[in-house]
């Protein structure tokens, strides 16, 4: 089978490229997603809070979903559902994704351009080093969201949860809604990894304790877990001794950060970031890789799917230009430095012939920064600066660059976040 | 006069409020707020604090076990967990209609319970 456009992924991100690869002129575009809806994760985010940028209106992740897949249905965009992408790879000018489902069997479909909307997952224990023994109980916050939400299980009644990320925050208030007690969220640093409005409305208003600089040094518990035990950690996130305190509960819920989903990218030879672990893009979110583009969680973790939709909307037209042949010629490749507090930008670079007129750059940063700037520079030459009151690590940022700032002979550009006081 | 301290939610700068409050439960004053919004904010949360509810209903004979929902609209924060178990109470047969009524009026609330999610029939 060929077609001029693939999605791999039907969350948020694959939605809303394959729209607008399909409205910017696209004829055959295909939604590939491994589960048996279309939504992605939006699915089981039951709660309220999104689509305040892009609709005006707090909607729920379901509800959200739904305003893209009925377009997505209007527009007659065909999808495969349960259908799992396991191989990409570039053949000549075509790219090969291959596919297996129970209804198809395995496929390999010829595209043009593929856009990766694989989503992000959850960091696992494993990757923590927490000792102890290995009792039932433990679980990832998203997969206590689904058990909850999908499947209609409480998974434990006396719960603890380590760290702060948005989906730890939700679950503590969902679990709460459904009868569980949440003992307190311990978070390793000194600031919550979560949004502001998250940390209010779901925990204080139910009077869970936020452990700031804590964390879990030991599980107990044979056959389920029957306790934690928490403690203070030092500026280097060392425990200190003699501040633990032993917590009976049943379940351990883990909120410790997301990770973008690049397996497939990296069969393909994607060249990938080693700050936002997603593909390395220029100004058309365009990967090392000609025709393979990337957008949303897989391509950094964003807080606000709003800014994914975004992103992915221009991720499909820049496949659809592609495709069509409708692109600028290519020019020289600027380079983005982050620098100061700001931990990485996307898109790393651009080509002044190619961008449009505005660019969206999304960075974060390092650290909580009261009376902060964000500057960018051409070289030395300062193009752009603006007050930030706040910024947060767990708030993105972005600059709206504009095309007419480049002379197009800057050897690099550098976006700078840091306080005020340090010009 | 009390104080009751909050932190405001609207916008990312979440500045913290000292709300002071009169015996008569008025609120006197706000202070710690930046902008006009944090104002409104710390009145409303201290003299009538509203929340929307999500959770889920029970599907009889639907292809998903569970249906998503949501209060139409904000209800009195104090209702929480009385919305909550008329929602676990509740069920609702399939097939469910995104913004289907499956809760009407709930807790006399004058608020519905809606469904956020279409459930096919099993």
């Amino acid at each position: 089978m060929k077609v001029d456009i693939v999605t791999i992924g039907g969350g948020p991100a694959g939605l809303a490229a394959a729209i607008a690869a399909r409205e910017s002129g696209v004829e055959q575009v295909l939604i590939l997603e491994r589960e048996p809806e279309l939504g992605g994760i939006l699915n089981q985010c039951i709660h309220n809070g999104f689509g305040l940028h892009t609709f005006k209106e707090e909607l729920t992740g379901p509800e959200y979903a739904a305003r893209f897949i009925e377009k997505a249905e209007a527009l007659g965009i065909p999808h495969w559902l349960s259908t799992t992408v396991v191989d990409l790879q570039r053949q000549g000018d075509r790219l090969l994704v291959t596919c297996v489902s129970r209804e198809r069997g395995l496929q390999v479909v010829e595209a043009g351009a593929v856009v990766l909307c694989m989503g992000c997952r959850e960091r696992p224990r494993g990757a923590l080093n927490i000792p102890g023994t290995r009792p039932a109980g433990i679980f990832s916050a998203g997969t206590a969201q689904r058990l909850v939400n999908l499947e209609g299980y409480l998974p434990g009644r006396e719960v603890v949860i380590l760290g702060s990320g948005d989906i730890g925050l939700i679950m503590a208030r969902r679990m709460t809604l459904e009868g569980a007690k949440v003992k307190c969220v311990a978070e390793l640093m000194p600031y919550s990894g979560g949004l502001k409005r998250n940390i209010v409305q779901c925990l204080d208003d139910y009077g869970i304790p936020l452990k700031l600089s804590h964390t879990v040094v030991d599980i107990q518990g044979k056959e389920r877990v029957t306790g934690v035990t928490i403690a203070q950690v030092d500026g280097k996130g060392k425990p200190i001794p003699g501040t633990e305190e032993q917590i009976p509960c049943d379940t351990l819920l883990l909120s410790v950060g997301l990770i973008p989903e690049n397996e497939l990218s990296k069969e393909v030879g994607v060249q990938l970031s080693p700050v936002t672990n997603g593909p390395t893009v220029n100004e058309s979110l365009e990967t090392s890789i000609p025709g393979v583009f990337a957008c949303g969680n897989v391509l950094h973790v964003h807080d606000l799917v709003d800014y994914v939709s975004e992103e992915a909307e221009q991720a499909g037209k820049h496949a659809a230009a592609y495709v069509q042949g409708k692109r600028a010629a290519q020019g020289r490749e600027i380079p983005l430095k982050p620098e100061g507090a700001a931990r990485y930008t996307v898109p790393a670079a651009v080509d002044p012939q190619r961008m449009e007129d505005q660019l969206v750059v999304r960075f974060r940063v390092s650290r909580n920064i009261r009376k902060g700037l964000v500057q960018v520079y051409g070289d030395d030459k300062l193009l752009y600066t603006r007050k930030r009151p706040v910024m947060a690590p767990g708030e993105m940022e972005q600059v709206v660059f504009q095309k007419a700032w480049l002379t197009g002979g800057e050897r690099e550009i550098r976006v700078v976040a840091k306080e005020e006081e340090a010009k | 006069m009390a104080v009751r301290e909050l932190t405001c939610i609207s916008c990312p700068l979440g500045c913290p409020l000292q709300v002071e409050i009169d015996e008569a439960g008025q609120v006197v004053r706000v202070t710690g707020n930046t902008c006009k919004r944090g104002e409104v904010y710390g009145t409303k949360e201290v003299t009538a604090p509203e929340r929307t509810v999500t959770s889920t209903m029970r599907v009889e004979g639907g292809a998903q076990p569970l249906v998503p929902v949501r209060t139409r609209g904000d209800i009195p924060k104090e209702k929480i967990f009385a919305c909550m178990e008329a929602i676990r109470q509740g069920r609702v047969q399939a097939p469910v209609q995104l913004g289907d009524v499956v809760l009407p009026n709930v807790c006399g609330t004058g608020v519905d319970v809606v469904a956020t999610k279409g459930v096919a029939g099993g």
